[in-house]
């Protein structure tokens, strides 16, 4: 790996990389200060208060539509009446193909949706921090503020774009529409990023003879995994969980994602609430087993850069 | 790390080849091919010709559990025909075809569920006239006012599908033998059952308009029932088609009488709260205190029969049913209903052939059939071709039979007429505001100045 | 398609990306030669391109439709922007959206801060930080039925009980169920939880990663000169995590300005909660309105430019050291 310019005076620049040890050993100081048990109390309750209402709905999934319609899901622990059956018809949903092949459909959106901005935007990211040339400021600028349009107003243009090029009904206009969507915040968090890294790492390489191609793959990517995997996270999220792209772009249902599915659930009239508890928790499955799966790389630290003064 | 380098070359290589790979792999399936059957039942069908491997795709914004009879009522004419039906049911139809169309992405049929959605699809230019075979159906089928509905500047659409009926108030009959009321037959008979029903303190009627987005549009339908007893089915087309302003005397006068109703405290919300609390119920929620006995009245169309939880018996001896709402004489037969539409946006000749089935009384009785064995309500049509022994539920019989009355003055659904700027925004959110405390005046100055500018 | 050509799809897509992507970057890698900002072209050309095509083609012609009437045909200048400004129930949208941008970033901000700092190398961290971040991977209408389990209204009388649990929890107290969404303006606040609730994750993430990376020697240092906890906060945790403080404000403001599904969902616009950004929706795709519609969307871009702003101010100050 790289290595690093450790500094001794506090003012100086900070590591770039710290080393499991040294970040263990920040955290413990740290720790030494706020393991009280005032704070211990307020962060149990924080944890709790944020997460009663989501268990109220993981309680009502399992209660008969008629409980949940005149009795508190809090009842559930005096007067349990459990069914699975919100469970089985939300999966098993006669009528229109089985969720099964929504959750194909949703796999086989987002990944691509992910893969594509990060990758784009990281190169953008990159030659917005490191490369200097006329107009970088305005167009940097430019970027960051494309984020308050609202994707509302590129839904018609976008889809009239694709159904004169002919890809209408397809997986590309999904994958594409994400992509886009996502460039902006994707560029503005990933420039951050870079823009911590030292420039002496830079340098040096530079030094030795490496282009901008070499030094991307040699010193930024390592460097960022981190960052990369954690905006991988929320983009993953955002893509899984959204419905108006997919809605838009997605009118085939051979290729709708889970989240249509699951809004369908509701009924005509909308009152299946019971349904819609229960699809929403085999919709969480995956986000959340995604967020586990690469905690790590939030212990790590997302800004492993370092950061300046 | 120069495996980074010759991965780049492996992936530019490959990428040529997956590029055509990608296409290949895009490109749409075949069909499933079926074989027009020989069967006897099949007879009906010979006029289609045969369609094997053709494919229509229908939208609607009807999903589950209604989407069921509908695709099941398809499967005689895929049988028969060869062709296949594809059906895609999308809560968010409204927005959403609207988007389709205009971007070039329509589907080949679309069920609209209101004329003014309609006359705005027709105007992107994207919508098919229907062919001569629906419109001779229709002529057969319906009168002049539903083809009158699907049709947009003088030509003819979209053939009507399903109806319903919302001059309905819903009551428990145990209740009215117990206490020994009568079912009313005058609005000045429905007045003083309402107070005899509130002496001693008891909220006769209930209510809720919640809807998410779509939040007000039950007080849309009192509003357009009173209009049309009150002031006369004339002047209710001049209100929907803006020839009399939403602020003037007849629709003011309507939306008085709404509130003589909705907004009395002594009436509601029987089992709910008080008058704000219509805001707050959802409008499924509306009408199932009757079923607890803490109301006794819920006017609402005849769908809602779906709404009261399995097991409830919908009839005239049952635990719930539903009345006709009266006219101001006993010989009135006013009454406000809805229905949809079948709009095509192509022409192939399967849509064409499709488009016909749906429009027979064929279709229409299929449809009938399957659907009475849905829980709650099941479907009916204004199709005069409707056999009613075909439907098996007592509310059914009820609404088709007021449709089919020859005495009955129909009108559409108002705010589904009307612009979508009034009918699908300013009426709804108005009469959303009007509950929670804005006065008659302001709502309607307030819907007026949304009208759009012609 | 079936799922094994549909999973046969996906791969060759993202082949056929990486295949792009690669000649990207030896075409960079050749022009070199001729000047570093080639390779910058080269590495902004697809950004730019999608960024072009995507949101800033539609954006400007948003900008262009906003001065013509609801069907987009007749030029009528500065007439929505009057509409805007001058109907009453539009000043309370506008209203409510500077409420919702004011507070939910540095609620969120702050409790996401207060956590990550508590939390810090606890033993049972991950879990602590799940609890927080579930929030925001439940989608948007999950999110808006585990609300409404919240604030149900059910009236208080015999035989009918409170499914909601803040009414179950004033019940309790001895107090009545209030209608917490119906009752202006304290309904927007109550809306103005949810997404609180939801992004407070989000800032949490952030800030706990950056946290984790200050180096110890400067903890260490400020220890000899005997700072206490609250001083190691303002004096050393806070200005070492600000920029990424700043990056977690910018971030959940502009999302906040953006979300309407919160409004539309649960309160449909009514009752006085409306947003600029659920208006924008309902005029555009509802009342297809599209003149109106499109002014209400200029002026989210006009509402995010002090963001915007005082962002380029921070980003120089960085950079300048």
């Amino acid at each position: 790996m790289t290595s690093l310019n450790p500094s001794v005076e506090p003012a100086a620049t900070p590591e770039a990389h710290p080393t499991a040890s040294r970040t263990g050993h920040a955290s413990t100081r740290i720790k030494k200060k706020t393991s009280s048990p005032t704070a211990s109390a307020i962060a149990v309750l924080l944890a709790v208060v944020w997460t009663i209402p989501t268990f109220g709905l993981l309680v009502s999934s399992f209660r008969p539509e008629r409980a949940i319609k005149t009795t508190g899901w809090w009842t559930f622990f005096s007067n349990p009446q459990l069914t699975l059956e919100n469970y089985q018809t939300a999966l098993g949903t006669d009528g229109q193909s089985g969720l099964g092949s929504f959750f194909v459909n949703s796999f086989v959106i987002t990944i691509p949706a992910v893969i594509i901005p990060i990758c784009l935007a990281s190169l953008a990211a990159y030659a917005f921090a490191w490369i200097d040339f006329r107009g970088r400021d305005f167009l940097f600028v430019l970027v960051f503020a494309l984020q308050i349009v609202p994707l509302q107003v590129a839904l018609l243009p976008l889809l009239t774009m694709y159904v004169s090029v002919g890809l209408g009904g397809t997986f590309w206009t999904i994958w594409l529409s994400h992509a886009t969507f996502a460039l902006p915040l994707a560029i503005f968090i990933l420039h951050n990023f870079m823009t911590e890294i030292p420039k002496s790492l830079v340098e040096a390489a530079r030094v030795d003879g490496a282009g901008h191609v070499k030094i991307f793959f040699r010193i930024m990517l390592p460097l960022l995994t981190p960052a990369l995997a954690a905006f991988g996270i929320f983009q993953f999220l955002w893509v899984w969980n959204d419905l108006l792209v997919a809605l838009t772009f997605a009118s085939d249902d051979t290729v709708q994602p889970m989240t249509v599915a699951l809004a369908n659930l509701s009924g005509t009239r909308g009152n299946a609430w019971e349904l819609l508890s229960a699809g929403a928790f085999i919709s969480i499955i995956v986000p959340v087993a995604v967020f586990l799966s690469l905690q790590r790389y939030f212990v790590r630290g997302l800004l492993a850069g370092g950061l300046k003064g | 790390m120069s495996s980074i380098r010759s991965r780049r070359i492996l992936a530019a290589v490959s990428g040529g080849l997956g590029f055509a790979l990608v296409l290949t792999a895009c490109s749409s399936s075949t069909p499933t091919k079926s074989t027009a059957s020989g069967s006897a039942d099949c007879a009906a069908y010979k006029i289609y010709g045969d369609l094997s491997g053709k494919s229509v795709s229908v939208y609607t914004g009807i999903v589950t559990p209604e989407d069921k009879p509908y695709m099941d009522s398809y499967k005689p004419f895929e049988t028969c025909t060869g062709a296949k039906i594809k059906y895609v049911g999308d809560k968010a139809f409204e927005t959403q075809i609207l988007v389709r169309a205009k971007a070039g992405n329509p589907p080949d049929i679309a069920i609209v569920p209101q004329p003014g959605l309609l006359q705005q699809l027709v105007a992107t230019g994207a919508a098919k006239e229907a062919p001569a075979a629906v419109a001779t159906n229709v002529d057969k089928f319906w009168g002049a006012d539903w083809k009158a509905y699907g049709s947009a500047g003088g030509k003819f659409y979209a053939a009507p599908s399903g109806a319903s009926v919302k001059s309905m108030v819903w009551y428990s009959p145990k209740e009215f033998k117990d206490k020994g009321y009568k079912v009313p037959t005058t609005l000045a008979e429905l007045k003083t059952l309402s107070d005899t029903m509130a002496t001693g303190g008891k909220k006769p009627w209930c209510a809720g308009i919640a809807s998410g987005e779509a939040t007000g549009w039950p007080v849309t339908d009192w509003m357009e029932d009173m209009m049309l007893r009150l002031s006369g089915p004339d002047a209710y087309d001049q209100w929907v088609t803006h020839k009399i302003a939403f602020n003037s005397a007849g629709p003011t006068a309507a939306l008085d009488a709404v509130g003589g109703y909705l907004k009395n405290d002594k009436y509601v919300n029987g089992g709910l709260g008080n008058v704000k609390s219509i805001a707050s119920t959802t409008f499924q929620d509306g009408g199932l205190p009757i079923l607890d006995g803490t109301c006794s009245l819920h006017r609402q169309a005849s769908f809602y029969a779906s709404n009261f939880p399995k097991g409830t018996k919908v009839a005239a001896d049952g635990d719930v049913f539903a009345f006709y709402l009266p006219g101001v004489e006993a010989t009135d037969r006013p009454v406000l209903g809805g229905g949809e539409f079948n709009l095509a946006f192509a022409d192939r000749p399967e849509v064409k052939a499709f488009q016909t089935y749906l429009s027979t009384d064929t279709w229409a009785n299929n449809k009938a059939k399957i659907s009475s064995d849905v829980t709650g309500g099941g479907w009916i049509t204004a199709n005069k071709g409707l056999d009613v022994a075909n439907l098996v539920n007592p509310i059914d019989k009820l609404s088709a039979s007021i449709l089919q009355d020859p005495k009955t003055v129909f009108r559409f659904d108002g705010s589904d007429m009307m612009p979508a700027a009034v009918g699908s925004d300013a009426f709804w959110k108005q009469s959303t505001a009007w509950i929670t405390g804005q006065s008659t005046k302001d709502t309607v100055d307030k819907i007026e100045a949304a009208w759009p500018k012609p | 398609m079936d799922t094994s050509a549909k999973i046969l799809t996906m791969l060759l897509a993202i082949l056929l990306f990486v295949a792009v992507v690669g000649v990207m970057l030896f075409i960079a890698s050749r022009t070199e030669r001729k000047g570093a900002r080639f390779v910058a072209y080269v590495f902004l050309f697809p950004s730019i391109l999608m960024l072009s095509v995507g949101l800033l083609y539609p954006a400007v012609k948003t900008i262009y439709m906003s001065f013509f009437d609801a069907a987009g045909q007749a030029f009528i200048g500065l007439g929505n922007y009057h509409t805007i400004f001058t109907s009453p129930d539009e000043i309370t949208v506008l209203r409510n959206t500077v409420l919702w941008v004011v507070v939910t970033p540095f609620v969120a901000t702050a409790i996401g801060l207060v956590y990550a700092i508590l939390v810090e190398g606890a033993k049972a961290e991950a879990l602590a930080k799940a609890m927080i971040f579930l929030p925001m991977a439940i989608s948007m209408v999950a999110a808006s039925i585990i609300w409404k389990f919240v604030y149900e209204f059910r009236p208080d009388q015999p035989g009918v009980n409170q499914i909601g649990l803040m009414n179950q929890v004033m019940v309790w107290l001895g107090g009545s169920p209030q209608q917490w969404l119906l009752n202006n303006p304290w309904n927007t606040f109550f809306l103005i939880v949810v997404m609180i609730w939801i992004q407070a994750g989000f800032a949490m993430t952030i800030l706990s990663a950056s946290i984790k990376a200050i180096p110890d020697d400067i903890i260490e240092a400020a220890r000899l000169d005997g700072v206490g906890s609250l001083g190691m906060f303002r004096f050393v945790t806070l200005p070492m995590i600000r920029p990424s403080v700043i990056v977690v404000l910018t971030t959940i403001a502009i999302g906040t300005l953006k979300v309407f599904d919160v409004v539309r969902t649960m309160t449909g616009g009514n009752f006085g909660t409306n947003v600029v950004a659920n208006e924008f929706y309902s005029q555009s795709f509802r009342a297809s309105n599209e003149g109106l519609g499109s002014a209400l969307a200029v002026l989210l871009f006009i509402l995010v430019v002090p963001i915007v702003v005082y962002n380029i101010r921070q980003l120089r100050s960085t950079e300048s050291r």
